[in-house]
């Protein structure tokens, strides 16, 4: 039932802007089997797939299907959550993320994450996107780093006049491109979005989906999201994701259903339950 | 169309005078307590105020009453409250801290100093006497001194100032801890770049407020072994005496001179009281207008 991406892109065109076909990019996350429970439930079940270099992958599904799970494996932030275990191997470029030896704060310096509601710390503009690099010792042109970060996230002319002020006087939108610079003023490889625009209004919306389109050229990007259009619109690659109920067992898990390019996934799912989903019969 | 959908005019008054009542008995226990206070603070400030002078803050106690003065009492009370905050605030933080951030509920004994901390809070001041003297005074042998007195305090007041605290750290937004660990923060600098800072002005408010219940108690003191008569300045490792205890001493004498040098005692017991509830209001302003 799931297959890897791998298997399937042969044959199958991809996006028009993408200038090479998913086979031939590197991968950067290779998830086999993966299995997460919460206090011995399990949320999300037997997930395996590939994330490429450079492509932004979107993962939807109905709630409860355990995509923001999911996301959450790639930086580890499942671990301060004492209940959860995660089985399966992810590979970040073949090492593994789960090893032993692994720092799960190194983890993150290389994947961050932005979340569902804009969450600035209640410092000032300038702090915020300091935060990062400050923890991490990066100190020196403190200044050009953050400018720079606020530049990628679109949100410099914006704030350059006012970086002292606190981020919380931001708009809700200018909230989430902050945050968004916040992550990337680490200069992470990766950056996981889980729903970064379901708390925002359209034009705020727009701009995150421009933003992402601008920075997969830089970086990795995965996207949780609620809105299948967004994914049809911003994401290379799309995986569905499904809640599979064992009635005996009054247990709900989510499981993959299909992982493709996305134009595939939305014109032409090889599953059922896909196609239900993306035109709308379910969910 | 109905006439029923389109009035506006109630049918009935539903429960519209429960609601006059009700609201008539806020009022009431509203002005019951507020003219209490009031009779009690107009009654101390009318005998007190006249016998506010030099002698009160300067001169040591004496039989003569119009020659006795606090000086020992108020400079008391002081050094209790600096070494209260000395003692309690990094112990009281620490606590919390560790309680809602590094202990893990599920174990048992950290629900069991969790449970313990609560009853704690609860338990008469004089309990707290009777184990300084016997643990302080006597075992450990410090004597009837200042210090035994401000550490027996501080074990009166620190539940109160870790639930405080722990009530301010538990305030701070899951949000701004998952965002600072997202990126690569380790979890001292979670805690000390974002939660501390975050959670400060509740806890400083809390503190500030317990300690100032502190420098009001008197049981304790006395079993501690405060003495009603000190004639010299307080130090650490020397018996000493505090305003309410001082009071308390001027009240019970006969001589109505005595009593109204007390309502004096009072008002400056009440000033240094209202001076640092104005502080821990000052200090939550300032930093909750900062962000």
């Amino acid at each position: 039932m799931v297959m890897t991406a791998a298997e399937r892109i042969p044959g199958v065109e991809v996006r028009h802007d993408a200038p090479s076909g998913p086979a031939l990019r590197e991968v950067v996350f290779d998830v086999e089997d993966l299995t997460v429970a919460y206090g011995g439930k399990s949320a999300l079940s037997g997930v395996s797939l590939e994330v490429y270099k450079n492509f932004v992958t979107a993962f939807i599904g109905p709630s409860g299907c355990g995509k923001s799970t999911f996301i959450r494996c790639f930086n580890r932030m499942n671990d301060l959550i004492p209940s959860a275990t995660v089985d399966g191997t992810i590979l970040y470029h073949g090492e593994d993320l789960y090893g032993r030896e692994v720092d799960p704060v190194e983890v993150r310096r290389l994947i961050g994450m932005v979340f569902q509601k804009p969450n600035p710390f209640p410092k000032s503009i300038f702090d915020n996107v300091a935060f990062g690099p400050r923890v991490l010792g990066l100190k020196d042109g403190l200044d050009d780093r953050v400018r720079h970060a606020l530049e990628q996230a679109a949100l410099w002319d914006e704030v350059k006049s006012r970086l002292k002020e606190s981020a919380l006087s931001l708009s809700g939108g200018q909230q989430q491109r902050l945050c968004i610079a916040r992550a990337l003023a680490v200069e992470p490889e990766v950056i996981l979005m889980d729903e970064p625009a379901s708390a925002l209004d359209p034009i705020s919306t727009t701009r995150i989906e421009d933003l992402m389109d601008e920075l997969k050229r830089e970086y990795t990007i995965v996207i949780v999201t609620h809105n299948m259009q967004q994914a049809a619109r911003v994401a290379d690659m799309t995986a569905f994701f499904s809640v599979e109920v064992d009635e005996n067992r009054d247990a709900r898990t989510g499981i993959l259903v299909e992982y493709d390019v996305t134009s595939k996934i939305f014109t032409n799912p090889s599953d059922q339950r896909t196609e239900d989903y993306v035109t709308g019969r379910f969910g | 169309m109905s006439a029923a959908a389109t009035t506006l005019v109630a049918a009935k008054p539903r429960g519209r005078v429960l609601g006059a009542v009700f609201m008539g008995y806020l009022l009431l226990s509203l002005a019951i307590g507020f003219a209490l206070l009031l009779w009690l603070l107009v009654d101390i400030a009318a005998t007190g105020l006249p016998y506010i002078d030099r002698a009160l803050f300067l001169n040591d106690p004496s039989a003569d009453p119009a020659i006795a003065g606090a000086r020992p009492a108020i400079l008391g009370t002081l050094y209790i409250g600096a070494l209260l905050l000395v003692f309690t605030v990094p112990l009281g933080v620490g606590t919390a801290i560790y309680l809602e951030e590094y202990a893990d509920k599920e174990r048992w004994y950290n629900r069991l100093l969790e449970l313990n901390i609560q009853n704690l809070a609860a338990v008469p001041s004089i309990v707290y006497g009777i184990l300084g003297l016997a643990f302080l005074v006597r075992g450990l042998g410090l004597g009837r001194v200042l210090l035994a007195g401000a550490m027996i305090l501080t074990l009166l007041v620190l539940p109160v100032v870790i639930i405080a605290s722990r009530e301010a750290i538990r305030a701070v937004s899951a949000s701004i801890r998952q965002g600072a660990f997202a990126l690569g923060a380790t979890k001292w600098q979670v805690v000390w770049r974002q939660v501390l800072p975050a959670a400060a002005p509740g806890m400083a408010t809390g503190s500030i407020l317990a300690l100032s219940r502190a420098i009001g108690e008197t049981a304790p003191l006395l079993l501690v072994g405060a003495l009603t008569y000190v004639a010299f300045n307080p130090s650490l490792l020397d018996q000493f005496t505090v305003l309410p205890i001082q009071i308390f001493q001027w009240t019970s004498r006969p001589q109505e001179e005595f009593k109204v040098l007390a309502a004096a005692a009072i008002i400056v017991l009440l000033a240094i009281l209202l001076s640092l509830n104005a502080v821990a209001i000052w200090v939550r302003n300032r930093y909750q207008k900062r962000w």
